[in-house]
């Protein structure tokens, strides 16, 4: 799983010699955002450039940007990747059905709106019993 | 009055709360919520840091966010005076939290026309952000509201002690004002009937009523503080200016 997967990394490119990558939060307050952008910084120069970070804000990140094959190693993880579409009111709301990482099944339960990080929710199993993390829609 | 000075009062109201909430870590009464609660406080925390940032470069003397959170007196705080209020029980942290979103809400939906780039991107992450918190917020609202004996006492004491502080959120000072004008931020006095339409639906099924204020408190806007404040700012500044200029 890279942070391009998670479309965190928005772009990169050279100019005058330096190295500037875009990198934009996923939540307001993800504490993440910081070690990200150093370790972005730090294997840029590893790659024998000099480096900047540039945070962008605009447009917003959303879950829709996370790559097919992101979403698919967030389910290898055992993250429930977020339901698509994530501009609606419904699946902003959670009006949706979230599908078990680890059986399939799409009886699911919430149990916290708010998992182990903010962009999270915790969600048990019906089927197979194990409980999980579900990548949120925003 | 200068658009940065809007942009601060935005951003004390989200650190005031943001630190507000965070009090709880720790304290909640249930695992479920010990996480939530901080992590609504993030949400809020980093939303008040852009705006802090911003502000700051646009007020141009070279304060960092740093400088304009943790080097302010109380009476330099711009914060509205819902967001200062203490804790108490669950009840008036949920009810705080729930009004203040559905503020929020409209108000960032609004603001992602602004004619501020900044403002634009931070008004479309908090927008989705504030509706997952009046959600959260909400559904306790209702839970104690149309709960037990005990809870609904709770919740009818909460709603009886923050009323007077909500006209307050309503208001624009001089420089929200100028800052409307320049189109930068939504005039505050727009949002009110989508305010009370989403209040309204939560209260019917929560089984509370929405008092008449007999008056409302202010003064936040001009620095006028409860004494709650001053000891919020305290905890919250104090390693700040033990070691100023600091950073980790």
């Amino acid at each position: 799983m890279t942070v391009a997967d998670l479309g965190i990394l928005r772009w990169v490119r050279v100019e005058n010699g330096v190295a500037v990558a875009g990198v934009t939060p996923t939540y307001s307050g993800c504490p993440a955002v910081l070690a990200i952008e150093l370790a972005v910084e730090a294997a840029l120069r590893d790659a024998g450039f000099e480096a900047r970070i540039e945070r962008v804000l605009s447009p917003p990140w959303t879950t829709d940007w996370i790559t097919e094959e992101g979403r698919e190693k967030l389910r290898e993880y055992g993250i429930a990747p977020p339901v698509k579409a994530s501009g609606s009111i419904r699946s902003l709301f959670g009006d949706v059905a979230v599908t078990c990482p680890k059986c399939g099944s799409t009886d699911t339960e919430k149990l916290s709106e708010f998992g182990s990080t903010a962009c999270k929710a915790h969600y048990r199993c019906r089927s197979c019993l194990e409980p999980f993390d579900y990548f949120k829609c925003i | 009055m200068a658009v940065w000075e809007a942009l601060l009062e935005l951003a004390d109201d989200h650190l005031v709360l943001g630190h507000r909430i965070s009090e709880w870590c720790g304290h909640a009464p249930m695992l479920e919520e010990d996480l939530a609660m901080p992590n609504m406080g993030l949400d809020l925390i980093g939303t008040a840091r852009t705006l802090y940032d911003h502000a700051g470069k646009l007020e141009g003397k070279g304060r960092s966010e740093d400088d304009l959170a943790y080097l302010r007196d109380e009476r330099e705080y711009r914060n509205c005076l819902l967001v200062e209020r203490p804790n108490e029980d669950f009840a008036h942290t949920m009810l705080r939290q729930f009004y203040f979103a559905a503020f929020m809400r409209p108000y960032w939906l609004a603001a992602l026309n602004s004619t501020d780039e900044t403002v634009r991107g931070v008004a479309g992450k908090a927008e989705k952000e504030m509706a997952y918190h009046i959600r959260h917020a909400g559904e306790w609202v209702i839970r104690l509201g149309d709960g037990t004996e005990e809870s609904a006492a709770r919740m009818r004491d909460a709603v009886e002690a923050l009323h007077i502080y909500v006209d307050e959120l309503f208001d624009s000072s001089d420089a929200a004002r100028d800052a409307e004008a320049a189109g930068v931020l939504p005039v505050r006095a727009d949002l009110r009937a989508t305010w009370e339409r989403t209040v309204s639906e939560v209260f019917a099924e929560a089984l509370l009523e929405q008092p008449k204020a007999a008056y409302a408190q202010r003064g936040g806007r001009q620095g006028i503080h409860n004494e709650t404040l001053g000891h919020l700012l305290a905890e919250m500044q104090v390693v700040h200016r033990a070691h100023p200029g600091a950073r980790w």
